[in-house]
């Protein structure tokens, strides 16, 4: 913990569940992003957790808009603060309601137009806010408070639809990794354009698993290669250690779904399409990294 | 700047959602003989209630137990509160 800072900027203690991984990557954000940060947040877990007015948690300025304006108000944000000369780091802190679903199309223009934002996307597989209703980022066979049988349809591959954006810089990370998430936030926020990261947020009331093992679910979602940790600088992939290491020697899928109360019951097929979805993924971004493709 | 003034802005503040360690089942102890000091309860504590010398705010934790679990040296136990 030696390079990581000290300093705090979401005081004690916000209204997040126990166990909760979206306030535990907030905490690594804010850290790599520093005071001079504003944080631009719309509806979804992030939005409830600060408190009650008078109050706030966030030691930081915040700006709370509606689900599909995040980017398109950051981009604002970032031109506003490029036209009095100040330096300040302009984040999304998004969910993945408000980016693969609802936030999409504001979230293509702001990389279109080329704003100098870093956008993060906190998955945690489903609209958790609400009540963990089905999302487009929610994987094959999980069951969620619309789908009780399990989704029949995969994950929507959101970091190829940004990566078709050809940002100059974006990943992935998880906050079992901290140290990982600290450094990818920290680089994102040295290079001017627009950068996206994708968190994996492990969730224990909507994945229904006990509190406890939240680190531990994201790091069993790496090593078993249902998510995969790498950066794309300017085209160029990376895939960052514990990736690789999955990729040679992986754990069993089953460790990462069994206490999963979502995944309980998930049907022989369901689970031969995660694992099928999980493969080709790894396959194209080892491809990628070779510059094969 | 008096119209400034008058904006409705949230302060921030130490405690804005209440005291959270009134959630709590389960108390985590840790036991100082086995501790090696490592610090990765506080690395991994989603709210930041361990301090830098390994002390748990009891007046926020929320006794989620990620740090008994994470913890290599098993130092930490998880105790239910007495009501």
């Amino acid at each position: 913990m030696t390079d990581i800072p000290r300093e705090e900027y979401i005081l004690k203690c916000t209204s997040a569940c126990a166990g909760c991984s979206d306030s535990l990557t907030l905490r690594y954000v804010l850290k790599a992003a520093g005071p001079d940060t504003v944080l631009v947040v719309p509806a979804c877990c992030t939005s409830v957790i600060q408190g009650i007015y008078p109050n706030t948690a966030m030691n930081i300025p915040v700006y709370n808009v509606a689900f599909a304006a995040a980017a398109a108000c950051a981009s604002g944000m970032s031109a506003a603060f490029k036209a009095v000369g100040r330096k300040t780091n302009v984040i999304v802190y998004a969910g993945d309601g408000g980016t693969v679903d609802i936030g999409i199309q504001a979230l293509s223009g702001a990389f279109e137009r080329g704003t100098d934002f870093l956008y993060i996307c906190y998955d945690n597989e489903a609209y958790g806010n609400t009540g963990m209703q089905r999302s487009g980022s929610t994987p094959a066979g999980a069951r969620t408070t619309t789908t009780p049988a399990g989704k029949g349809q995969t994950k929507k591959d959101l970091d190829a639809i940004v990566a078709a954006h050809n940002p100059p810089y974006m990943a992935t990370a998880c906050a079992s990794y901290p140290k990982d998430l600290f450094s990818k936030v920290q680089k994102a926020l040295s290079i001017r354009g627009p950068k996206f990261i994708h968190v994996l947020s492990p969730c224990p009331p909507g994945w229904r698993y006990s509190s406890e093992r939240s680190v531990e679910m994201g790091r069993l979602a790496v090593r078993s290669g249902m998510w995969i940790l790498y950066e794309r600088e300017f085209g160029k992939v990376t895939i960052n250690g514990p990736s690789k290491a999955a990729m040679i020697k992986p754990v069993p899928l089953e460790e990462y779904l069994e206490p999963q109360g979502r995944f309980k019951g998930i049907s022989p097929e369901a689970r031969a399409l995660l694992r099928s979805v999980a493969e080709r993924n790894a396959q194209r971004l080892k491809k990628e990294e070779e510059g094969i493709c | 700047m008096s119209s400034r003034t008058r904006l409705a802005r949230s302060r921030p503040t130490e405690g804005a959602c209440g005291k959270t360690g009134t959630w709590r089942v389960f108390r985590p102890v840790i036991d100082r003989g086995k501790c090696n000091a490592c610090g990765i309860c506080a690395m991994y504590c989603p709210d930041a209630a361990i301090s830098e010398d390994l002390e748990v705010d009891l007046d926020f934790c929320k006794g989620c137990g990620i740090c008994a679990h994470e913890c290599p040296k098993k130092a930490i136990m998880m105790v239910r509160e007495e009501k």
